[in-house]
């Protein structure tokens, strides 16, 4: 076992990674206070804790991204200062980011280089990194085709050649973040040999997640943080899920949403070999069978990026398509690019999109503009047939913020000051607010505060009750398994299946969105 | 959470941009070897110290809200738009040839002249500005690159037309034939004699003003009350979340670049009909580009375009009193523009950074 | 039009696209690096001020080039300092400083030498001389054979020709512009530096967490900008031309822009694509009235052509995805 030998070291060898007292502030939001973990050579240690509780900041002080106001950094038993990346590396510390920092029209081998360059010209680096990195390949199960670019790569290979880099720049110290965001579960079974393997080479690995299962699978001690502080660290052996969510989210959560069972009806969305190309050319949805009856909620789970943003997009009206789509019956016109959303609204379809700051606020306009947003044209909202009614539209929007308990309650206040779930309960006061036939809800709790994801999801169960339909995009299976009536996994722009979700497990859909096709039955 | 007062955003920081731009014009002035005080007061009683000064530089004032107003709606919508001197010209062309040509029986009054001449030049400016909006939305062609050339072009055109097709061919330069006395606007003269208020008679300043001032307030109502203002907005926003509101991209930006070209023609009632009163080469006389400044300093607010025209009215005619009175040419004010621009534009954060810096340190001193 | 002529539009065409080609590696630079720089017009005129003026004055080309380059590259720093520290709008910065460049240098011009914004005319050492090439015809030959140059080279075999005239006789500049096409290349293509400041253009955090600066890079590329500008305004100023002239620049800076994008951001298709635009204003220059048949083209018509045909490249020619993709952002640090 792995944890009994690093038992055995810590007598004697210094952790590879200390921090002491680390704080950071960002204007008037703590985002760390006062922190302090110590981490064994040879160990891979998780950091968990909901979006925002501060891990980010954290890593990126250790990575030099940020000055921290206060506290110290010990490597290796040393003190280090890290004022800036470079810092960081010469430090051994590699760090895979989220969201890879990748050159998209370099080569596998011009990424690993930039930056540690061997000299002025680019032929020798190349053909040393080229030796380099079979070898590596060779160790650790990394391989990638070292002269392939990087936009010709899928995901799981970008991110070996982030880690590639990190070892190229021989880190002894790998930090990752979120790694398995954009993994299938089979790429992330594969992430973890890789990691296994480094840890038996003596490496020591942060591993950043908020996913409970990826800490008991790998970790030997994990640390939670709870809103900037570090609420506790335990060896991953003596601890269980349910202690590190209570942890995490400081009380105990409720895993399953109370909800009674649907009542389907009439077909509200009828969607027939529904295809897409986006524009560089790329089929994304590859036909297209699905629908909706009013009372349900229809669930698509997937690993993001295989056609489920892309879906939305044409349901919502902001891509054009081939294909049937009907609602209520008659069918929708899927020709027009980017202008039918005004026309998608008034049949009755509501759009929660999946990134509210990207397409469902205006983030500089007050909350009372944001809240007519896409509805602008509706007539409440017009006071003759030239000016709109501002002041109309401000008591509108305070009535619904009040109803909602968006905090602050002030109409006035831009969009971007307010917090992911506040944010969110203004888009869906919003959208639920206007009554639709069918709702379109994507990542309804992506960055959203524990208290206002049940708040959110009672009120898509709500509209649920009243006899709507709801069409619900998430890569959180755990949201889906708890609000979806009926489930369907989305792979490579195809639907791979459709489940109940108590006839079903994540195991059984993990497979379907990794692409596996049912065992024999199909 | 604000970083700090509404004030210190809308006064405060423009303030102190315009501020280092003219210490800087001050030091420009001293470097060329004349007093910058002297210079100043020259231009002060240049501009304000008679009823003629006052005349040019309310004139000039009107040529800048127009453009200044054009400008700043491509703004909202996030088009920076440089075409503005050659859609200024062209929609002088219009207002030339609806003055010129359309026939004295349907003309029997300025005003209704006026009315002509208004649609004429907006619609030889947005005209103008249609091309590269159109490429700008179904192309992505860079409308900051493409509205430059089409000043360059509208330069060769009029020169094209008035050495041509368009010229007098009696007189020696290159102009059309006077426009009829009908199309003629009441200067400022005329309209304030009744009043009892005397007023330069040869100073340019004309109704064109009231037009001005009307049009900022009915581009405050388009932009903040109307659903077509909103949807520019939103697009100059976030192009992205107006998608998912159903705003057609094309369609916000090619309207907003036609609005904006429509407003910069309009200028064309102050310089050719109510000034030159006929079409002349340069009738334009760079105040599409002093629109960038204008439209920059006054925040894109049709007030604040008001308060900065006025302050380049000034610069612009104090600067060719001054340009009379000592050896500083007028590009002073193209530098002083170039400046305001940089300043007030480029390198806001410059000042922005540290005054918000002072801010947070003074509420934090507050709440300790 | 007889073969002598061709070559005859072609030496002109490749004297007027050497501004223009300086200025397009200047922008190529510049936007590899992730920097929009509208500003090139304001540089070139800044430069060909200064370095007219210097030489004028001390009556040292060589001089003049030094402070023209060093002019440009003070507006490059400028620029830098807008777009790379303050992170302001690259658009409005460059366009600001184009103003500045066109009134101060006419405000200079007048206050120096009171001549309605202009220097006056240079002489001897303070232009750049053509030289002539080993081996090509030249005043020498004609003087020894007693008959006029350009009755020489109109004897002269086709090969002598096209070295006579097209390939010999043009100022040092030229050459050096020639040269950077090569230069150019191998810099942004085979060295480290050049890896750096692609991917600074492409993606500035993959340069950031590599500990490499992206602000020094920039800044770099800046200062390359500021230099290549700077030779484009000295060539005008003093190769091309014999002095300053008030807006001598002429639209340049934006035309490069535009053949930049025509050559997708290399720069020996740049080298195309400049002399493509020189040929265009030779033909111009040389045929002021062009008949075709009954239809006489305005001279007007053909001024502007270079303008539409920058117009008709931008609207055929962009759209695909190849412009560097963290042009016009200022790099922030986020996570």
């Amino acid at each position: 076992m792995v944890g009994a030998k690093t038992e055995g070291q810590q007598a004697t060898v210094a952790p590879a990674i200390e921090l002491r007292g680390i704080s950071k502030a960002f204007g008037p939001v703590q985002a760390n206070k006062d922190i302090s973990i110590s981490v064994q050579p040879g160990t891979i240690h998780g950091i968990i804790g909901e979006n925002g509780a501060g891990k980010s900041t954290l890593m990126s002080i250790l990575y030099g991204f940020y000055k921290a106001d206060e506290g110290q950094i010990f490597i290796h038993g040393k003190e280090t200062q890290i004022p800036d990346s470079q810092a960081a590396i010469r430090a051994g510390i590699g760090m895979v980011f989220q969201h890879f920092k990748l050159v998209e029209n370099f080569s596998v081998l011009e990424n690993v280089i930039l930056g540690v360059e061997d000299g002025a010209m680019l032929r020798p680096s190349l053909a040393k990194a080229r030796k380099s990195l079979k070898a590596l390949a060779d160790e650790y199960e990394l391989h990638v085709d070292p002269e392939a670019l990087i936009e010709n790569l899928g995901v799981g290979s970008q991110q070996r050649v982030e880690i590639l880099k990190a070892l190229y720049r021989e880190a002894d110290i790998l930090i990752l973040d979120e790694p398995t965001g954009v993994l299938t579960p089979a790429e992330a079974d594969h992430l973890f040999r890789i990691l296994n393997g480094l840890r038996d080479q003596g490496k020591t690995i942060i591993l950043i997640t908020h996913k409970l299962r990826e800490i008991m699978e790998i970790t030997n001690t994990v640390s939670v943080m709870r809103r900037g502080e570090m609420t506790a660290t335990v060896k991953t052996k003596d601890t269980n899920p349910e202690e590190l969510a209570e942890l995490m989210v400081g009380r105990k959560v409720l895993l399953r949403v109370d909800k009674v069972p649907a009542q389907p009806g009439e077909k509200v969305l009828d969607i027939k070999d529904l295809h897409m190309v986006d524009d560089h050319g790329v089929e994304r949805l590859k036909g297209i069978n699905l629908n909706v009856r009013a009372g349900e909620i229809l669930g698509i789970a997937g690993v993001s990026g295989n056609g489920q943003s892309e879906l939305m997009e044409v349901l919502g009206g902001y891509a054009s398509a081939t294909g049937e789509i009907r609602v209520n019956g008659d069918p929708i016109d899927l020709t027009g690019k980017y202008s039918d959303g005004r026309s998608r609204r008034e049949r009755g379809i509501a759009h929660v999109p999946e990134d509210r700051q990207e397409h469902g606020l205006i983030m500089n306009f007050p909350a009372w503009q944001n809240v007519a947003f896409g509805y602008h044209h509706s007539e409440e909202y017009q006071k003759n047939a030239l000016l709109m009614d501002n002041k109309k539209m401000v008591e509108i929007a305070q009535d619904k913020m009040d109803r909602f308990d968006v905090r602050p309650p002030l109409p006035g206040l831009a969009a971007k000051n307010f917090s992911g779930g506040n944010q969110q309960k203004i888009v869906v006061a919003r959208e639920i607010e206007r009554n639709p036939d069918l709702l379109l809800v994507g990542q309804p709790t992506r960055g959203v505060d524990i208290g206002a994801i049940e708040f959110i999801h009672k009120q898509i169960i709500g509209l649920r009750d009243q006899g709507k339909a709801v069409l619900l995009v998430s890569v959180e299976l755990e949201e889906i398994l708890s609000l979806s009536d009926r489930i369907a996994v989305m792979f490579d722009g195809h639907i791979m299946g459709e489940h109940l979700p108590d006839q079903t497990d994540e195991r059984e859909l993990g497979l379907l969105m990794a692409g596996v096709t049912g065992e024999g039955d199909r | 959470m604000d970083k700090m007062p509404k004030w210190a955003d809308i006064a405060l920081i423009p303030f102190l941009n315009l501020l280092i731009a003219f210490v800087l014009s001050g030091l420009v002035i001293f470097a060329i070897g004349e007093n910058p005080f002297k210079a100043l007061m020259t231009m002060i009683d240049g501009a304000f110290g008679s009823t003629y000064g006052w005349g040019y530089t309310l004139y000039y004032t009107t040529n800048f809200i127009f453009t200044g107003l054009a400008v700043s709606i491509a703004f909202k919508a996030a088009m920076f738009n440089i075409g503005g001197e050659g859609q200024a010209m062209i929609g002088g062309l219009g207002v030339g040839i609806a003055c010129l040509f359309i026939p004295a029986v349907l003309m029997p009054h300025w005003t209704i002249a006026l009315v002509f001449a208004m649609i004429a030049g907006a619609i030889f400016g947005a005209g103008w500005a249609l091309i590269p909006a159109y490429l700008q939305a179904k192309r992505g062609s860079h409308v900051v690159i493409t509205t430059i050339m089409f000043n360059f072009i509208a330069t060769a055109l009029m020169g094209y037309l008035l050495i041509g097709p368009l010229k007098l061919k009696s007189a020696q330069e290159s102009a059309s034939a006077s426009f009829p006395d009908v199309t003629n606007l009441p200067t400022l003269h005329e309209v304030l004699a009744p009043l009892g208020i005397s007023f330069s008679k040869s100073a340019p300043a004309n109704v064109s003003l009231f037009i001005a001032l009307a049009m900022c307030v009915v581009v405050y109502l388009l932009m903040n009350r109307s659903r077509l203002g909103y949807e520019i907005r939103a697009f100059g926003e976030s192009p992205t979340a107006s998608v998912y509101a159903g705003i057609s991209p094309t369609k916000i930006i090619i309207i907003a670049m036609m609005l904006s070209g429509a407003i910069s023609g309009l200028m064309a009632i102050n310089a050719t009909m109510g000034q030159h009163e006929r079409l002349i080469l340069n009738a334009v006389e760079g105040a599409g580009f002093i629109g960038i400044a204008v439209a920059l300093m006054g925040r894109n607010h049709p007030f604040g375009v008001l308060l900065a025209a006025l302050l380049f009215g000034f610069l612009y005619q104090g600067g060719s009193e001054l340009s009379l009175w000592s050896k500083i040419p007028r590009e002073l004010i193209v530098v002083i523009q170039g400046l305001v621009i940089l300043f007030t534009g480029a390198l806001d954060n410059m000042v922005r950074m540290p005054v918000e810096r002072m801010f947070i340190a003074a509420a934090k001193r507050k709440d300790a | 039009m007889d073969f002598l002529t061709i070559i005859q539009i072609a030496d002109s065409a490749l004297r007027l696209a050497t501004p223009l080609l300086f200025a397009c590696l200047a922008g190529l630079f510049s936007e590899r690096a992730g920097i929009f720089d509208i500003g090139l017009e304001g540089k070139i005129l800044a430069s060909a001020f200064m370095s007219a003026a210097i030489a004028f004055v001390t009556g040292s080309v060589w001089l003049g080039l030094l402070c023209g380059v060093f002019a440009s590259i003070s507006f490059s720093a400028v620029h830098g300092m807008a777009s790379i520290t303050f992170r302001g709008n690259q658009l409005i910065s460059g366009v600001a400083l184009n103003f500045l460049a066109s009134g101060i240098t006419v405000l200079a011009a007048q206050a120096w030498f009171g001549q309605g914004g202009r220097t006056p005319p240079l002489m001897g050492g303070g232009r750049f001389l053509p030289i002539e090439l080993p081996f090509a015809l030249g005043k020498s030959d004609a003087e020894a054979a007693g008959v006029p140059l350009r009755i020489l080279i109109e004897q002269a075999n086709p090969i002598q020709q096209v070295y006579s005239e097209f390939i010999s006789g043009h100022t040092v500049l030229v050459y050096v512009a020639l040269l950077m096409v090569p230069l150019s290349w191998f810099v942004l293509f085979r060295t480290r530096f050049g890896l750096r400041l692609r991917a600074v253009g492409e993606n500035p955090a993959a340069v950031d967490t590599a500990g490499v600066s992206v602000i020094k890079l920039r800044y770099a590329a800046m200062l390359i900008a500021g230099i290549l500008c700077g030779l484009s305004g000295v060539y005008l100023a003093t190769g091309l031309g014999a002095g300053f002239i008030k807006e001598m620049s002429a639209g340049r800076g934006y035309i490069a822009l535009a053949a930049l994008i025509f050559a997708k951001w290399r720069p020996v298709t740049a080298l195309g694509a400049t002399f493509l635009f020189g040929l265009l204003e030779a033909i111009a220059n040389r045929y002021q009235n062009i008949d075709l048949g009954g239809i006489v083209i305005p001279v007007q018509f053909m001024q502007a052509l270079p303008y539409i045909l920058t117009v008709v490249i931008l609207a055929g020619f962009v759209g695909s995805s190849v412009a560097p993709k963290a042009g016009g952002q200022p790099y922030v640090k986020e996570r």
